[in-house]
């Protein structure tokens, strides 16, 4: 339990994760990092993927980084309100990140390549999440 | 075992918005002409069958043994292939594996979806459900959101521009009116591709692919049979199949499907052939970059040359490398889990002379390419006659 309170619509409630929330509601992202092979992971996982070790940590990310591509979605599917907009961004750890850019930002100020910055979100109904601001 | 396997029978339905029959007649409808098609065959001959279907559209519960029920292939094996909208070409490449073993000599690979039986509402649900549900989803992503991402980074990255997008859809539509199995029989010009509203940026109405109901089934035989079945039959010489990370934060480039490069270079490697011993291919143009991106994946053209390759009409008949020439995903429709076989059709047909209108002169190779969700899995079949 804990992982349905993230995102507009969860279909994940039960993961060995789910600290990932309690993270979010205290301001940080969070990765796990291998604590046998030094691997960082985000968006975080609970089993290493280069040496299967399930004996991780968080380490908190600096949120900084570089958009890589987006989308502005004006059709969206039930749960939804369009206009929204998607994005893929590289943290400056290495890592990437799949999320929303803040309505905040202006379609015609965003530039790939520009300088991000990721912050957790909360949402109606004790929800939260996280999205790209101009950094 | 076989050494060599064919396809020596090919059939599909009309593709259309709504069939208005039920999965069981219209699966009968494509393996009734594939039937045909293969001349020497009864039922009786085919020793097993591989249903493909996407079985989040289906409201038939294990919808292979119903099928293959209803097509009269009891009690002979029949089984389940999914991989999305590659779906069918997964269910070539285990046929294949069948014959090489010597375990079956002929089979029968159908592949069906009656989309028109979700709602649009329900249809939109299992879409938004088609990347990472934890890490995705929750962000209301939708099919189209991800080949938009692809196209601004692609166009970001080599200038790629709208109007090259449109061309994809404009020859599309033009050789779909060729096609009386295709749901759209008018052409699209530029200027309506262009003006056509945004779906998601930069995409357009127009830079995306329908839903349709559809069924289309091959019949696969070994070497020593499938001369007796057919007096043409068109030989699998190249098989790849690759996975990629289903989230995009997983992989390292956006502007490419490295499953489809990996699958491509397989096959390329099988069949101890080029890119540019390719006369004739389908493939996999979900959404308009998605054919761009396939021209440069499979060697068609430079990396970020294939916006170019469009606009110069390379990939028309009579250009470099035809592409498309039965109306693609884009305006034939695409009922998910019978797409793969009707590229494969197409290419059967080609390399049989058998394509009407549409024939492009002396093809002897013809290449499928097919791609499962977002670049999930990807699927390189190379034919020659």
């Amino acid at each position: 339990m804990g992982f349905e309170k993230f995102g507009e619509i969860s279909y994940i409630t039960e993961t060995k994760i789910a600290d990932f929330v309690e993270y979010l509601e205290e301001s940080q992202i969070a990765a796990t990092k291998c604590k046998v092979c030094g691997k960082l992971h985000f968006p975080p996982r609970a089993n290493c993927i280069d040496c299967l070790s399930s004996d991780v940590e968080w380490i908190p990310l600096s949120g900084k980084g570089k958009l890589i591509t987006y989308t502005t979605a004006h059709f969206a599917p039930a749960g939804f309100e369009a206009p929204y907009t998607l994005a893929l961004a590289e943290l400056e750890e290495g890592v990437r990140v799949f999320t929303r850019i803040s309505k905040d930002v202006k379609e015609d100020e965003i530039q790939l390549g520009m300088n991000v910055k990721l912050v957790p979100v909360r949402l109606a109904a004790e929800r939260i999440t996280y999205e790209l601001k101009k950094a | 075992m076989n050494n060599r396997v064919a396809v020596v029978g090919v059939g599909q339905t009309a593709f259309t918005r709504s069939c208005g029959v039920s999965i069981r007649e219209l699966c009968f409808e494509a393996f009734k002409e594939a039937m045909e098609d293969a001349e020497n065959l009864s039922t009786e001959d085919i020793d097993a069958s591989i249903i493909c279907s996407a079985p989040e559209y289906d409201k038939q519960r294990s919808p292979s043994g119903l099928i293959a029920e209803y097509l009269g292939l009891t009690p002979k094996p029949t089984f389940l292939a999914e991989a999305v909208c590659a779906s069918s070409s997964v269910g070539v490449r285990i046929g294949w594996s069948f014959m090489r073993s010597g375990l079956h000599q002929v089979v029968a690979v159908l592949g069906f979806q009656k989309m028109s039986e979700l709602t649009s509402a329900e249809s939109q649900e299992r879409m938004l459900r088609g990347g990472d549900i934890m890490w995705e989803s929750p962000f209301g992503a939708m099919m189209p959101a991800y080949y938009a991402m692809f196209a601004r980074a692609h166009m970001n990255e080599y200038g790629t521009t709208e109007e090259q997008l449109a061309k994809v859809k404009v020859k599309s539509s033009k050789y779909s009116t060729m096609n009386p199995k295709a749901m759209y029989q008018k052409e699209i010009t530029l200027e309506k591709a262009l003006t056509s509203r945004v779906i998601t940026s930069p995409l357009k109405l127009f830079d995306c692919c329908a839903n349709a109901d559809g069924a289309s089934c091959m019949i696969l035989a070994g070497e020593d049979i499938a001369k007796k079945i057919t007096d043409t039959p068109v030989w699998i010489t190249g098989l790849g199949l690759a996975s990629a990370s289903m989230s995009l934060t997983g992989r390292k480039t956006i502007s490419s499907l490295s499953c489809a490069v990996e699958a491509g270079k397989q096959a390329y490697e099988m069949a101890d052939l080029k890119a540019d011993d390719i006369d004739v291919a389908e493939v996999h143009d979900c959404f308009t970059i998605a054919e761009i991106m396939a021209y440069e994946d499979l060697n068609f053209c430079k990396r970020g040359r294939g916006g170019k390759l469009i606009a110069d009409e390379e990939t028309y008949i009579g250009g470099r490398i035809p592409v498309n020439v039965d109306g693609g995903l884009l305006s034939k429709g695409h009922p998910i889990g019978a797409t793969g076989g009707s590229q494969i059709r197409t290419i059967v047909l080609q390399l049989r002379g058998e394509a009407g209108k549409t024939q492009v002169d002396g093809a002897e190779t013809g290449l499928v390419h097919n791609i499962g969700g977002i670049g999930l899995y990807g699927s390189v079949i190379i034919f020659r006659r």
